[in-house]
C-alpha cells in the first residue's frame, strides 16, 4: 500500500480528533481493543428514540484507528441504530477514501466495531455480546 | 571482513521485486532470511533421500538419519557443547523453554520456591514460568531493568538472588533493547546462590559466538529460523546428567527403548525427548544453516552488525523527535535498534516504512512487561540487522524516518 492512507485529512483528524473524550452519563458505552497493535478504544453513546444523538470515543491508538474514529463518529451522529447496524467495512472505505489493506484493517475498523457493539448492546441488553460477530 | 555484497547474492529473496522495489529486510530478529545453500539442502533431501529416520534399513533412510544426526553434531560444536546427545531438537526456543519449565520445573520447583527472571524477557521466557509458579505455588521474581543504561539493575539482581531461587532464566540478548547480558558472570552469580540457569539464546546464538561450556549455563534454548535455517526446529541444550533426570513430556514412538503392556523404558539421549517422527527436513536444513554461518564466521558477523548499528545510530543522531531505546555501548548491544517518533504511532511508522519497501516490526515484540512497564510505551518500532544488511539499507531507513516526520509534522 502506498502512503495514500495518510492523506492530510486523516492526519488532521488524528492530530485534532473530533468527538474525543468521555461522554457524561452515556446510555451505552463499550471498550474494545486490538491486541495486535495495542490500540484501545471506548465508545460512548447517548441515544434518543433509536437515534444516536451524541457519540464520543476515547483511547490510545495509531493515526488510522484514531483518524477513522474521528471521521466515523462525525458520520454516525444523527443516524438511527438500524443504520449503524448496517454499516460495514465499505462504510469505512468510503469514509477514508481508501482500502487500508490487510495489515491495517483492524486499526481502521476498531471504532466501527466498538460503535456497532454499542448499538447492538443497547437493543439487546440480554444477549451476550461475546457470541455475536460484529 | 564480511563481504556483504557477496553474502547478499546467496539470499534469493533479496532480489525479489515487490511493486517495482526490492525488499529491504530489517526484521531479522523476528525471523531471518535463508541462503540458497539452506534452500538447496532441504530441497535435495526432498528430491533425493526423503524418508523416515532411525528405523529404515535401506540406503536413503540411513542417509537421512546420518544427515539429521550430523546437524545435531554441528549444533553441539557451534555452541561448544559436548556430544550431540545433549542437543534436543524442539519446535523452537519457546518449545525448549516450555520443556524445561514443565519437565525440570515440575520435578524441582516446590511450594514457596523462588523462580527468577528479568523484565527484559520475551513472553516465551515469562509465561512458562508464570504457569509453573501457579501450578506449584512458587514465587516468580523479576530483575528490573535500569532505564538509564537499559541493562539489568545490579541491585535488583542481587536482591533477586538473595531469595535463593531454584532457577534464574534470562535472555542473552534482548530482542527489544539489543542489550547483551554478561551470561558468564550472571551464571556464576546464580550458581553461587544455588540456582540453575536457563539462558535464552534466541537472539544471541545467531549473531555471535556463544560458548555454553565457558558460560556454564545449565540450559540454553534457541531457534533455527532466526539463524538462517528452517522454521519448526529449535534446540534445548543441557548436560547429560540434567537431561537423564528429566522426564519426557511427549511420549510415543521413537522415544522408547521398549514398551510392555503397562510400562516402558526410555530411549537414550537425546531421543527420549523427541517422540514421533521429527522434523527431518528442518534438522537437515538447520545443519546447512550452521555450515553457512561457520563459512562466513560468527565473529565477522558480529563485527558487521556492530558496524551497521553504529552507522544507523550515527545517521540518526540529532534527529528531532526520534528516541532510541537500548544501551549506548556497542560492545553490549546486538544489531537491534528500537525507536519511537513523537506523535507517530509505531504501527504508522511500520506502514510508512513498508511504502518504501522496508520491513520493520512494530508492537510490543512479545515483551509486554518491558515495553509497557519499563519503557512505558504502548509499542515501539524496531529495526534489526543481520549479515546480509548493508549501509544503503540503513540510508533507506533514515529516509523513511524523515518521511514519517514529514507526515506527522514532527520537528
Ligand atoms: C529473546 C527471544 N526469546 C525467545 C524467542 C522465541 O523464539 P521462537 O518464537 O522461535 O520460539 C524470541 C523470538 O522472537 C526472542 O526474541
Amino acid at each position: 500500500m502506498a502512503l495514500d492512507i495518510y492523506a492530510e485529512e486523516m492526519i488532521s483528524h488524528y492530530e485534532h480528533p473530533h468527538n474525543k473524550g468521555k461522554l457524561e452519563k452515556p446510555d451505552i458505552m463499550l471498550h474494545e481493543n486490538n491486541p495486535v497493535c495495542g490500540d484501545e478504544m471506548t465508545v460512548y453513546c447517548r441515544i434518543e428514540n433509536g437515534i444516536l444523538k451524541e457519540v464520543s470515543f476515547d483511547g490510545e491508538g495509531c493515526a488510522i484507528s484514531v483518524g477513522t474514529a474521528s471521521m466515523l463518529t462525525d458520520f454516525a451522529k444523527g443516524k438511527s441504530l438500524e443504520e449503524i447496524e448496517r454499516m460495514d467495512f465499505n462504510t469505512i472505505k468510503e469514509l477514508i477514501g481508501i482500502d487500508p489493506g490487510p495489515a491495517r484493517v483492524k486499526c481502521a475498523t476498531l471504532a466501527l466495531k466498538t460503535l456497532k457493539g454499542c448499538a447492538f448492546l443497547y437493543q439487546h441488553k440480554d444477549i451476550d455480546i461475546a457470541t455475536k460477530e460484529l | 571482513m564480511l563481504e556483504v555484497n557477496k553474502v547478499r547474492k546467496d539470499f534469493p529473496i533479496l532480489d525479489v521485486m515487490y511493486d517495482g522495489k526490492r525488499i529491504t529486510y530489517l526484521d531479522s530478529a523476528a525471523t531471518s532470511q535463508k541462503p540458497v545453500q539452506v534452500i538447496d539442502r532441504v530441497s535435495e533431501y526432498y528430491r533425493n533421500y526423503n524418508s523416515n529416520i532411525h528405523r529404515g534399513i535401506y540406503k536413503i533412510s540411513e542417509k537421512a538419519t546420518e544427515e539429521y544426526i550430523s546437524s545435531k553434531e554441528k549444533a553441539a560444536k557451534l555452541i561448544n557443547s559436548g556430544s550431540y546427545s545433549e542437543i534436543v531438537y524442539t519446535k523452537n526456543a519457546t518449545d525448549a523453554i516450555n520443556l524445561v519449565a514443565a519437565s525440570w520445573g515440575n520435578k524441582n520447583i516446590g511450594k514457596g520456591d523462588h523462580i527468577l527472571i528479568t523484565e527484559m524477557e520475551h513472553h516465551s521466557n515469562i509465561v512458562p514460568w508464570q504457569m509453573l509458579a501457579e501450578r506449584k505455588g512458587a514465587v516468580l521474581d523479576y530483575v528490573s531493568v535500569d532505564k538509564s543504561t537499559y541493562t539489568l539493575d545490579e541491585q535488583s539482581l542481587e536482591m533477586g538472588l538473595e531469595n535463593n531461587p531454584k532457577i534464574f532464566a534470562f535472555t542473552h540478548t534482548s530482542n527489544v533493547l539489543g542489550t547483551i547480558n554478561d551470561a558468564k558472570r550472571l551464571t556464576k552469580m546464580a550458581h553461587k546462590a544455588g540456582a540453575a540457569v536457563l539462558l535464552d539464546g534466541a537472539q544471541s546464538v545467531p549473531h555471535m559466538k556463544v560458548d555454553v561450556n565457558e558460560i556454564g549455563a545449565d540450559f540454553i534454548a534457541f531457534s533455527s529460523h532466526k539463524m538462517l535455517g528452517p522454521a519448526g526446529i529449535g534446540v534445548l541444550r543441557a548436560g547429560r546428567d540434567v537431561l537423564e533426570k528429566m522426564d519426557p513430556l511427549i511420549t510415543g514412538g521413537d522415544m522408547i527403548l521398549s514398551v510392555e503392556k503397562h510400562k516402558s523404558t526410555w530411549n537414550s539421549l537425546p531421543w527420549k525427548f523427541e517422540a514421533g517422527t521429527p522434523n527431518v527436513e528442518g534438522g537437515i536444513g538447520f545443519g546447512a544453516a550452521i555450515d553457512y554461518l561457520n563459512m562466513i564466521g560468527l565473529d565477522d558477523i558480529r563485527r558487521h552488525e556492530i558496524e551497521l548499528t553504529k552507522y544507523a545510530i550515527e545517521s540518526l543522531e540529532g534527529e528531532k523527535g526520534l528516541h532510541i531505546y537500548g544501551p549506548d555501548r556497542l560492545d553490549i548491544k546486538g544489531g537491534i535498534v528500537s525507536f519511537s517518533i513523537d506523535r507517530a504511532h509505531p504501527h504508522d511508522i511500520a506502514t510508512i516504512f513498508d511504502s518504501f519497501g522496508i520491513a520493520i516490526r512494530a508492537g510490543h515484540h512479545c515483551a509486554m512487561p518491558l515495553v509497557k512497564s519499563v519503557l512505558e510505551l504502548p509499542a515501539v518500532a524496531r529495526m534489526s540487522f543481520y549479515l546480509y544488511n548493508d549501509e544503503e539499507e540503513v540510508d533507506q531507513a533514515v529516509q523513511a524516518i524523515k518521511k514519517v516526520k514529514e507526515i506527522f509534522h514532527v520537528g
